[in-house]
């Protein structure tokens, strides 16, 4: 009866990761209760805490809150990292779903099957580099503030930071091109809560292992985004100037890959 | 000498004018956005903008659309810097061009009132319309998937909608007793659920048939006139997707 917000999940990044970014950037401690069996799940969906049987799930001012982009809004508008009109949430909005788009690719990476990582690995570094990270630079240049959006601090901020980082961790020389989201990361590093959360022994978790794709198989409690990876690990959107892209075929040896490694649970199957 | 917002800036240029002249932004796609109406840029069907016709219609607002039938029409949007991250749905709406899905819908839903009177209302509308998107996610994909998976994959959505999905939503109604998901009025949720289970009714007709509620619910949302209206032919509501779109879809992405 902390009143602290609690979380429940399993003890990795996947899809709780942005929410432990956004609560310790707000400043917010919070605790955690990690999903390591199938029967805590099973448990979790019996006991009605789960409102479409899925993690995340954070309790916070009597809710049992679930579905990721619901949480963070209520935590962005809580602790005022949502702008502060109509207009400046549009853009933190638009600025986070591409962010997400992105992540999305990260996130679902270690479940590729082996022989489609390479090429994996390689759209993002495409995506992040054509797509996403020239978006940023470009705003950060053209109003020549530390933040975003609005001069301020905002929800925005901390999942470019979050995004900046997890790519660097596959493709180190990623912001080379960026001089002002380089110039950015320092400022976000440097920002207290933020480096807090940087520092060791924080709620941060580490990069997926091997060990974390076993539980997230094993708990069996990650459908709907698995069951949508096939359209992020073969995105559907060419670039501009790209003339083919992955078949159709494709996307369905990638169905069956994911078949053939358990991923689509829930099914009557 | 025709004037036009390219001869002003040459004329300009030519003279040496450091004068700042504020010119709308216009892409070379605008065939003039003077009526002050949303504009919608995306394919001639559903996909993933019809959740925001929807949302307008209901809001009682009129749009215009501009369709992409072909690949240069795309390029021509990625060229002129309308697409911030290159893809569709875009928006054009109060002198901005708004993408990605959930931030023209949120933006929609704000201004015309329909996302709840506070923060833990927005909360609320915000899951329960977390959890339709992920229905109608599977059903707009269904098209496009290889058709031996087809049958499989229809049966999973139906295995969701009526164990996942809709039992939440019949529940809620069942709860409170009242008209609407949240809140006592209408919002974006109840507006998303609708077209959830039109959605899904059309993949199996008798998909309500254990949820009394939800049928209630159906009756009634279609009849608020906005909804009446747009429910009625000669509508901008596109029909189901048929092979003809992704026909379209497969060919300007080349798959």
């Amino acid at each position: 009866m902390s009143g602290k917000p609690r979380l429940t999940y399993l003890n990795g990044r996947g899809r709780m990761e942005p929410i432990r970014w956004l609560l310790a950037a707000a400043g917010v401690e919070f605790e955690e209760v990690y999903l390591e069996t199938k029967e805590q799940y099973d448990k979790l969906i019996k006991d009605g805490s789960l409102l479409f049987q899925q993690v995340p799930l954070v309790e916070i001012d009597g809710m049992k809150m679930v579905q990721t982009r619901a949480i963070m809004s209520y935590i962005a508008g809580k602790y005022n990292l949502y702008g502060k009109d109509l207009k400046e949430r549009a853009l933190i909005d638009m600025y986070v779903e591409g962010i997400s788009d992105l992540m999305q690719m990260i996130l679902m990476f270690p479940f590729s099957p082996p022989d489609a990582k390479e090429k994996n690995l390689e759209s993002i570094k495409e995506r992040a580099t054509n797509r996403y990270f020239p978006v940023f630079e470009k705003v950060l240049k053209q109003h020549g503030q530390d933040f975003l959006v609005g001069n301020k601090f905002s929800w925005a901020d901390v999942q470019l930071m979050e995004a900046i980082l997890a790519v660097e961790e596959k493709v180190p020389a990623v912001l080379s091109g960026f001089p002002q989201l380089q110039v950015f990361k320092t400022k976000m590093s440097n920002m207290p809560t933020i480096k807090k959360f940087l520092q060791p022994g924080s709620p941060r978790k580490p990069p997926p292992d091997a060990h974390y794709v076993e539980t997230v198989l094993k708990v069996r409690c990650h459908t709907s985004y698995v069951s949508r990876s096939v359209e992020t690990l073969f995105p559907a959107v060419p670039e501009a100037g790209q003339k083919t892209f992955p078949k159709c075929k494709e996307r369905a040896e990638g169905h069956r890959a994911l078949t053939r490694m358990g991923c689509y649970t829930g099914c009557s199957q | 000498m025709i004037l036009n917002r390219t001869t002003l800036k040459a004329s300009l240029d030519t003279q040496n004018c450091k004068t700042y002249i504020f010119i709308a932004d216009r892409g070379e796609s605008d065939t003039g956005n003077m009526s002050g109406k949303p504009k919608l840029h995306y394919f001639n069907g559903r996909g993933r903008m019809e959740p925001i016709r929807w949302l307008l219609a209901a809001a009682g607002v009129e749009f215009d659309e501009c369709f992409i039938e072909k690949k240069e029409d795309l390029t021509k949007l990625q060229n002129d810097g309308s697409l911030l991250f290159q893809q569709v749905p875009m928006v054009e709406i109060d002198g901005m061009k708004l993408v990605q899905t959930r931030a023209i819908m949120n933006y929609i839903a704000t201004k015309y009132n329909l996302c709840g009177k506070d923060l833990k209302e927005r909360a609320l509308i915000d899951m329960y319309v977390e959890g339709t998107t992920d229905l109608m996610g599977m059903i707009m994909y269904l098209p496009f998937q290889p058709a031996d998976t087809k049958e499989k994959n229809l049966a999973l959505i139906i295995e969701r909608a009526t164990t996942r999905y809709f039992p939440v939503y019949e529940k809620a109604l069942k709860d409170h007793g009242q008209d609407y998901l949240v809140g006592n009025k209408l919002s974006w949720a109840d507006v998303h659920l609708l077209e959830a289970i039109l959605m899904a009714e059309e993949c199996k007709p008798d998909v309500l048939s254990a949820f009394p509620l939800l049928q209630a619910f159906k009756g009634r949302i279609s009849n608020i006139p906005t909804i009446k209206k747009f429910l009625q032919p000669g509508s901008q509501r596109k029909p189901p997707t048929d092979e003809k779109f992704v026909a379209v879809v497969r060919k300007i992405f080349n798959i």
